[in-house]
């Protein structure tokens, strides 16, 4: 893992390093099990077709778990996630790569929590943006 | 026709808004955390390395935060009403995280409506449904909450 990311280092502005995801039928049968969420539009490709999608659908809820991923790489083992917003434009479908970015909006301490405000998107291999969000971790400080 | 008659939301609906779901229990163990990992293709340890969790402020392997979908467990929010709306997508989730989630917690999860609202769209009118779930571990304190809001249309017949 990479160094612990502290408070001190973190200024507005600053780019959280994105996370790629090449999402498959394979990684989607794992989230459908993982998560227990059995939705045919999910791991069928032909029940996707017929509920008018081109293709198997990424849920919104594997997205903004990349995004939490991007969180949780950029600020584990002492930083944690306090809360985490996504709002779903535009789906993924299968065989897509889900391009996760990031930046600092703010940072402040309250009520002795050092927290960092994020503002949070999805993008797909096109650059085209399919989620927006924003995020409030907390971290440590040296 | 009134404005009332014309609205998605039903007397019935506005009965439910608040009405918890029955209560499901997760009980979380290291495999059901490794295999959210795997899913995600998070190769964190703090997810899976005891020996490297032990090492930190959690003492021990957590879960990654969000490793629950919401109708997992919980009873349906919906099962107390009949929406006139069809179809249905995810259109936003919100989540809260108070505690972290470790092996051997007992989870338990409930859900219920917070609202209803309307907006016009290019399909006609859409209905919101904003649905909150919690997750309470076996401390009794909240670990984390989720709000979803999914969008429905209504029928092409009213």
């Amino acid at each position: 893992m990479a160094e612990q990311l502290y408070y001190d280092d973190v200024s507005e502005g600053m780019e959280i390093p994105a996370l790629e995801k090449a999402v498959t039928s394979r990684s989607l049968v794992m989230y459908c099990a993982a998560y227990e969420d059995y939705a045919e539009i999910h791991h069928d490709k032909d029940a996707a077709q017929q509920a008018g999608f081109p293709g198997t659908v990424v849920p919104g809820l594997f997205t903004s778990s990349f995004l939490a991923q991007m969180l949780t790489d950029w600020i584990t083992p002492e930083g944690g996630i306090k809360r985490l917003q996504a709002s779903y434009r535009r789906p993924h479908f299968a065989g897509e790569t889900v391009v996760c970015k990031g930046r600092v909006a703010a940072k402040r301490v309250e009520g002795g929590e050092r927290l960092v405000e994020c503002e949070l998107w999805v993008e797909n291999a096109e650059g085209e943006t399919s989620t927006t969000g924003s995020a409030v971790v907390a971290l440590p400080s040296r | 026709m009134s404005q009332e008659q014309d609205s998605l939301i039903t007397d019935e609906m506005r009965r439910a808004i608040g009405v918890e779901s029955e209560p499901g229990v997760i009980e979380v163990e290291r495999e059901t955390i490794r295999r959210v990992a795997d899913a995600l293709g998070d190769a964190n340890p703090l997810w899976r390395d005891e020996e490297y969790a032990r090492g930190t402020s959690h003492g021990g392997v957590i879960a990654f935060p969000i490793a629950f979908h919401p109708s997992t467990r919980a009873g349906s929010p919906n099962a107390s009403y009949e929406s006139p709306a069809r179809g249905g997508v995810v259109a936003s989730d919100e989540w809260e995280f108070f505690e972290v989630v470790r092996p051997g917690d007992e989870i338990t999860v409930t859900t219920r409506v917070v609202d209803f609202y309307e907006r016009e769209g290019g399909r006609g009118r859409m209905l919101f449904t904003v649905t909150e779930t919690t997750y309470r571990n076996q401390h009794g304190r909240v670990a984390m909450l989720q709000r979803r809001t999914g969008v429905g249309f209504p029928p092409r017949n009213p």
